[in-house]
Order: C-alpha cells, then structure tokens, then sequence
C-alpha cells in the first residue's frame, strides 16, 4: 500500500495559499500526472505530499508509507555542482535511507550502485567530478539515486524540464518501470502529448483541482481553457478565504 | 650540519617541542574543519567567530587569571553563544547572517580588548594574546587542551562525516531522506569553535582561524577530489605549522603571524602553480583534446 489521501488541503506560504481546497485520492500504484500553469500549485503540492511544507488547513494522509518510503526529485536540486564529488559517491546517496550514517557498503551495495548508474546510461562517468555532467547526464544521475532509494512513492517535479528527447525518452522508460513494479508515481509536467501518451491519470491543477481522472476525460480543451483562465485571474490582495471548513 | 642546526635546534628546548605538538595536532583536525568551512562558503564566518571567541577568554581571564584552562571554558561558551545568536538574529530579522556576523565581531573584539585591559593585562601579554607566544614557546596545559580539542574533533567529524558531506552538496536530499541535517551543522559549529579556541591557545585570537582556513584554500588549487582535498589541508597545515615556528623561533617574533605567513606563501604558490585553477594552468591550457 502506498496511498495518498486530501481532505480539503489548502497549501501555501505565509498564509498565501498556492493550492486551495484540494480533496481526493492517490491509489496505490497509480501513475498520476500533475498538469498546470506556471504557478498552479504543482510544486507547492508535492513539497506538501514529500511533508517539505505544512498544511494551512486540511490534510494529507500518507498511508502505508513512512519517510523513507518516499522519493523526491525537486525541480531545481539545490545542489552544489562545484562540491568536489563524483557521479559514483553522489548515486551512492540513494542508499542512505537503508544504511544510516554509518552502515558500509557491501559487495552487493556496489553491485547495485553499479547497475543503476548502467541503467540510466552513465557508465563510465563514475569518477566523472559532478560539475563536469551536463544538464541531461545530471538529470540521469539523479535518476539514479532515486531508483537506489527504492520507494514505494516516487514524486518527480518536471523531471523532463530543460533535458533533451532521447534523455527524457530514457528516464520515461523508469518511470514506466517504477510503474509495472507497482510503485506509485506522481509527476508535474508540461508536456500535454507526453502526459496524453503515457499518463493513465492526470489531475489539472490552477490553484484549485479543475479536473481529476482518466487522462482522456481530464485533457479537454475545455479544462484546459479554464485553468489558464483561473491562473490569470488570481487575485493577490484577496480578503482572508471565505469557504468554511469543515470541521 | 648548518642546515639541520637551523631546522632542529629550535626543539632542543622543551618548550619548543610542546609547541610543535601542539601546532602538529591542531594541524590534523584544522585541515578537515577548513576543508568543509570553505566548501560550506563559510570561511568568512570561521574568521568572524575567531574575534567572538575573544570575549569569553578574557572573561575567563578575569575570573581566573592567565589560567588555561578557564580562558578555554570562557573562549567555548562566547564561541557557542554567538554562533547560535547570529544564526538565531538573522534567521529572526531581516539582516543577513554575514552582516550580523560583522557586527558581532567588531563588538567582540572591543569588548575582549577592554575586558583584558581593565583587568590590567600589560601591552605585552594583551600582544600575546591576540597574536601568540614571542618565540612560540608554550606550557604543557595548552599542549594538554589542544590535544583534546583534536582527539575530539577527528573522532566527532568522523560520526557526522555523511551528513556534513550530503548537507553541502545536496542540503535538500538530506533533508528529504534524513533529519540529521540541522544537529550535524551545530555540531560542525560546536567543533569549530573548539578548534578556534586551539587556535588561540597556539597563535592567538586574532590569527588563530590561519591555520584552518588558508590550508583549505591550499588545498582546493591541487585536486577535485573530497578525500584528497582533505589529506592536503592537513599536510598544508603541517608544513605551515612546522616552518612558522621556525620562523617564530629564528626571527624572535609571534607565532600567530609566523604560521599564518607561511601558510600565505604555500597559498601564493598554490595561486600560481596549482593545476585546479592555478594561473600558469589558466594561461596556458595546452591544446585541446581531439574529440
């Protein structure tokens, strides 16, 4: 099981809500993905589901996983690409969760750790420093810490941002896996013909949930109408919310 | 036989030889702290807390005189209370941690040099305690803390070693895998204050953070390596500790400036010659590879 339940979720920063009223389920398995605007809340949603940031009102219920059942990949790593570590040492992060700060690694470990820098096709970049990868060959390298992190849920902010066809053609293959291995995979993406191709479910998202369901029935020229129009017409200086919680 | 008269000669005096222990020991655990200082960009604030140590010494001063091992007990409480207050004011206002940093740090350091005056410290011993012994000389209570504060050091930079490394390349990562991130950073402070009272103790409180920092600075001209960069920092530290006190010893002046002028000189040449980045490597490249 690896469920993801909203009640009513309300997220934000500073009493600024960025994603409002969200209710609804993420079944276990399920390969959803986030569509929206520039500033629809996707990111705001997932630092909320990686438990990043608090709720403002509602609630997120994680059943069935724990802390390290969970993998993120932020949109923008805040990562420091002049830190002298090489791509070996830095996919090796994935294993932290299962061996602690001062678990050694096995045989078997670096066989892993060696098969996930193959299966995202950097094999021979090992002792390659990290400030040396492109943008592409960094986004595999991250890719691979998160398949060592073997989690139950794998949340991916725009993962295929910025990369090329044939790097993003790759990583959808993991994605793929991650799937058929039963994995519960959440993506934002802007990609409306990848998303249409390979994401059964898709949930549109303008602030508020516009559409949630079958890719198909979501990805309408209608909703999508809609939710560049409720972007736009959102208003910064608006009075305190006033739809009533349910309590 | 000049030369080894020259090298050796110093450390016929026992209190020579504590000296080079001392500056020996501080060197094996000034190189990791620098190391991580500098990839931290933090080496600014490892300068400033250098000058917050100086009025919790000379409290100690005044409570106990020119006894080691309180000055030590105040320079660590001073240490730890401005590292959290200036993390605490910049994260509670809106001025930035570098900014309150320099305040506390000019306020330290008036406050310090008063405190010792009014105590009625002579110029000399207040020279001393700012820049270190003339001559290098040192008691067997300094060497004693010194080696403590390394044995102490290497031991807990080994335990928080996968936090500290994580939490500066990919602080988010860590954070979204594991809640060591905050005590491994405080305790990476904790032992940076212990090392910039070491530092004190060998070469006073003003130049006491040279030895931490600049071989660190050293190192990063040589290797892109972590493991490497480390092993540097400590060698550079080494050499620098060991040709100051020559240097201190030969010249009859404080140790303070004597180390941290060697260390300046490895670091020059670093500038110039070092592979990673070094000037000549810049001007000229070589010819490119085929691809």
């Amino acid at each position: 099981m690896a469920e993801l339940r909203f009640h009513n979720l309300t997220l934000g920063y500073e009493r600024h809500p960025a994603v409002h009223h969200l209710s609804g389920t993420v079944a276990s398995g399920a390969l959803l993905a986030v569509v929206g605007p520039n500033g629809a809340g996707k990111s705001t949603l997932f630092k909320g589901v990686v438990g990043a940031i608090k709720p403002l009102a509602g609630a997120i219920e994680r059943i069935g996983l724990d802390a390290d059942d969970i993998a993120y990949l932020p949109q923008v790593a805040d990562i420091d690409r002049t830190f002298p570590i090489d791509v070996y040492d830095m996919v090796a992060m994935g294993l932290l969760p299962a061996k602690g700060l001062f678990g050694g690694f096995t045989g078997k470990d670096h066989h892993r750790i060696e098969a996930a820098i193959a299966t995202v096709g950097l094999t021979g970049f090992e002792e390659r420093a990290i400030g040396t990868l492109s943008g592409g060959q960094m986004q595999r390298m991250l890719f691979a810490r998160l398949l060592l992190q073997d989690a139950r849920l794998v949340v991916l902010d725009e993962p295929f941002a910025a990369i090329d066809e044939r790097t993003a053609a790759d990583l959808l293959m993991l994605v793929w896996r991650w799937h058929s291995e039963g994995r519960t995979v959440l993506a934002a993406l802007h990609d409306i013909d990848l998303v249409r191709a390979n994401f059964p479910e898709t949930l549109l998202l303008a602030r508020e949930p516009v559409a949630w369901g079958a890719t198909p029935s979501v990805l309408t020229p209608d909703n999508l109408a809609k939710a560049r129009l409720m972007c736009e017409a959102f208003d910064d200086s608006a009075a305190a919310c006033a739809i009533r919680q349910v309590a | 036989m000049m030369l080894a008269q020259f090298l050796l000669e110093p450390f016929h005096d026992p209190a020579m030889r504590r000296a080079l222990a001392a500056v020996l020991a501080l060197a094996l655990s000034a190189g990791p702290i620098g190391v991580f200082l500098m990839l931290r960009r933090m080496s600014l604030i490892g300068d400033a807390m250098s000058h917050a140590i100086l009025p919790g010494v000379a409290i100690g001063f005044l409570a106990a005189g020119l006894n080691v091992y309180g000055m030590t007990l105040g320079g660590l409480v001073a240490g730890l209370v401005i590292a959290l207050a200036a993390g605490a004011i910049s994260r509670a206002t809106a001025l930035q941690e570098d900014a309150s940093l320099a305040v506390f740090l000019l306020l330290s350091l008036a406050l310090g040099v008063v405190i010792v005056t009014l105590k009625g410290m002579d110029i000399e011993q207040l020279m001393t305690f700012l820049f270190g012994e003339t001559s290098a000389r040192m008691s067997g209570d300094k060497l004693f803390v010194i080696a403590v504060s390394s044995t102490v050091s290497l031991l807990a930079l080994a335990l928080i070693y996968r936090p500290l490394v994580l939490g500066s390349v990919d602080p988010g990562f860590l954070r979204s895998v594991s809640c060591t991130d905050g005590v491994a950073h405080l305790i990476f402070l904790a032992l940076l204050v212990l090392n910039l009272v070491s530092g004190f103790h060998a070469l006073g409180t003003l130049l006491g953070v040279g030895i931490i920092i600049i071989p660190a600075g050293i190192a990063r001209f040589w290797t892109r390596d972590l493991s490497k960069m480390i092993a540097l920092a400590v060698i550079g530290a080494l050499i620098s500790g060991y040709a100051g006190l020559l240097f201190a010893f030969h010249a009859g002046i404080p140790s303070g400036p004597a180390v941290t002028l060697a260390a300046g000189l490895l670091y020059i040449g670093s500038v110039v010659f070092g592979p990673v980045g070094g000037l000549i490597w810049r001007a000229f490249p070589g010819r490119h590879l085929e691809a």
